[in-house]
């Protein structure tokens, strides 16, 4: 009983400031949303997060008009931007379903103040990752066809295919992260409900909370539900990165076909999500001042996180190289020595220093407090996992086993525009969340104080 | 089923602790039909009011195991009778490569299950509800804890409820008009 409180440790920072009650607690919360006026670093930030997704519907409806031909893709690199994008952003989205399901199911309470916004974090990406596929169909607006449905073309999907299995595991990933998230707020919903006192928003909040009264009997088939789907969610994150990888794994390109690829993309995206997660709660906690809630410890807590992802991914890059040099097949080494030697080289480099060497220093306590470099720090390992996926699509498609069909992969001005605008797109919707919705779990939070112990007589 | 003016009496407290008590006082008093409204789950509160079995779990089993035999079923049918492709002479019934969307589709199923399943078995969506009208309650979803008992209760007594209520030390009582 006692690790649910706040008592975990002396020397540990506390997973919610002293001196808070219940109430404190809904109105701080809530205050974000009802009370506190736009401030105006939120209309300047979202303003330009909202010029950056017009960028994205311009570049989409040029792609629409003329085609995948204003990428920079080609034969034999037929993936790039896209392929690259869409991985990074579902990697990003991982970060949350762990904070949200496998952070519960462990019992790790610290979780509970940031699992909302690293949940809405999740969706977003998902949206955005789950764009870039589509739009690299070459038709996009007939995306449908890869459901199965009965159709009057007599077809259906070939269920051998990863890139079937990608969109169901993309698919029921969006869903249910969707769901996990509603569920999680609907008690919340409740509470700007009966907090709001103006009559369209108790109308609205109203709606969405669908009438939750905090009945024990709703409250014990909720919370066996929410632990259900925390349970059902673990499994499924682990397979959607997994599934992503078999894109490639399943694939004989050197550089693609190795077994390593699942585990190593599971760390690789949560190592990401991470860096997402601090890079949006650093400055959540600053300007809506919610230091006692995001503490030191979560951030603490995510840095070690990413130091151990990070060190199962610099394994994955040793095994890849030992590998490569190991299996004595030619084309194995060649990729080896493509990625140390070849034209994209540098980028490989920058990688290995992104993702490997920068991010030691998170060994170093003073540094794991420090929110500027924490900030800082992620920003870079962010970078470094960008170029990963960069270097597997990219350098592995670009010289493959005939030197014929060898090519050169440069990224356009669309690319570029459709990728910062799915950045702006994904801030956009965040800047919108934070407005609009508790970005941090009240009811949740209430159970970490000790008072909602009930004490045995 | 009489049928009275009043919902039921609810009782206000400001601790978990207390409504805890109160909710076992209720059910040991012999009362029946009571419920309690708390501002975040307390495990203690459902079992003080004999609530111990909630249908969740064999739902979200039914919709799991739904969503795993069709989705097996369906990528069976497409594959060997409706769409049968011959991909480099491997067998049309492939079964290791459908493990990954059946695996999709358990999760899918069991996961809608959970969510509506949830949502049904608790009534909700329900917009109105007659606890809604005493204005305390809006502390519900704040940091106050209530307990009803409804008219309906076999044992329910306007004057010797109340009594009762005021009994367990409340903050204060109220009666809920239906």
């Amino acid at each position: 009983m006692e690790q649910r409180t706040q008592q975990t440790g002396i020397k540990r920072a506390p997973v919610i400031e002293p001196g808070h009650t219940f109430a404190t607690i809904t109105d701080k919360i809530s205050s974000i949303v009802l009370t506190r006026p736009t401030s105006n670093g939120w209309i300047a930030g979202f303003g330009v997060a909202f010029l950056l997704t017009m960028g994205l519907l311009y570049g989409v409806g040029y792609l629409f008009v003329r085609g995948v031909g204003i990428w920079g893709i080609n034969i034999p690199i037929g993936w790039g931007f896209a392929i690259v994008n869409f991985v990074w952003w579902i990697g990003i989205g991982h970060a949350g379903t762990l904070i949200s399901a496998i952070l519960l199911l462990l019992r790790q309470s610290w979780r509970n103040s940031i699992n909302r916004f690293a949940e809405a974090m999740t969706l977003f990406a998902v949206a955005c990752a789950g764009m870039f596929p589509l739009l690299h169909l070459g038709r996009p607006w007939l995306f449908y066809w890869l459901f199965p449905y009965p159709n009057t073309m007599n077809y259906w999907p070939n269920f051998r295919s990863p890139l079937v299995w990608d969109v169901f595991a993309v698919s029921t990933y969006a869903t249910t992260s969707l769901l996990f998230w509603f569920v999680g707020l609907i008690p919340d919903l409740a509470t700007l409900r009966d907090r709001s006192d103006k009559r369209w928003l108790k109308m609205i909040y109203g709606i969405l909370a669908m009438g939750w009264r905090g009945s024990a009997r709703h409250w014990a088939r909720y919370e066996t539900a929410y632990l259900l789907l925390a349970g059902l969610a673990t499994p499924l994150v682990l397979s959607v990165h997994t599934v992503v990888s078999f894109d490639f794994a399943i694939g004989i390109v050197p550089g693609w076909h190795t077994t390593i690829f699942p585990p190593y993309f599971v760390a690789g995206a949560i190592y990401s999500g991470f860096a997402m997660v601090l890079m949006l709660a650093i400055p959540i906690r600053k300007f809506y001042g919610l230091e006692d809630f995001i503490t030191e410890r979560h951030l603490q807590n995510s840095a070690k996180v990413m130091l151990a992802t990070g060190l199962i991914v610099a394994y994955g890059y040793g095994m890849e190289a030992f590998m490569g040099w190991y299996s004595g097949n030619r084309y194995d080494s060649f990729l080896l020595w493509n990625r140390l030697h070849g034209p994209y080289s540098f980028f490989y480099y920058l990688l290995l220093s992104c993702n490997i060497f920068v991010p030691q220093v998170l060994w170093i306590r003073k540094l794991r407090s420090s929110p500027g470099w924490l900030f800082l720090i992620s920003g870079v390992i962010l970078t470094g996992m960008w170029l990963e996926r960069f270097i597997i699509v990219v350098v592995s498609l670009q010289r493959d086993f005939l030197n014929s069909s060898w090519g050169m992969y440069y990224p356009t001005f669309w690319d570029w525009m459709t990728f910062i605008g799915t950045i702006g797109f994904f801030l956009a919707c965040m800047f919108l969340f934070l407005r609009l919705l508790p970005s941090i779990s009240i009811f949740e939070m209430r159970t970490l104080l000790p008072e909602a112990e009930v004490k045995a007589e | 089923m009489k049928h009275t003016a009043t919902y039921g009496l609810m009782a206000e407290f400001d601790t978990p602790g207390e409504i805890v008590k109160a909710a076992r006082l209720a059910t040991e008093a012999g009362y029946k039909k009571v419920d309690a409204y708390t501002p975040f789950p307390i495990e203690e509160l459902a079992e003080a009011l004999e609530f111990h079995h909630n249908g969740v779990p064999l739902v979200v089993l039914v919709g799991g195991i739904i969503g795993c035999i069709g989705g097996y079923l369906m990528q069976w049918w497409i594959a060997t009778v409706s769409y049968p492709v011959n991909v480099g002479g491997r067998p049309y019934h492939s079964w290791p490569s459908f493990i990954v969307v059946t695996f999709e589709m358990t999760i899918l199923c069991a996961v809608l299950a959970a969510v509506f399943g949830m949502l049904a078995l608790n009534g909700l969506p329900m917009p109105y509800h007659p606890v809604f009208n005493v204005p305390r309650f809006a502390f519900a979803t704040k940091d106050q804890f209530f307990l009803i008992i409804f008219s309906t209760d076999t044992k329910y007594d306007g004057a010797a409820t109340r009594k009762f209520l005021e009994s367990l030390n409340p903050h204060s009582v109220s009666e809920v008009p239906s």
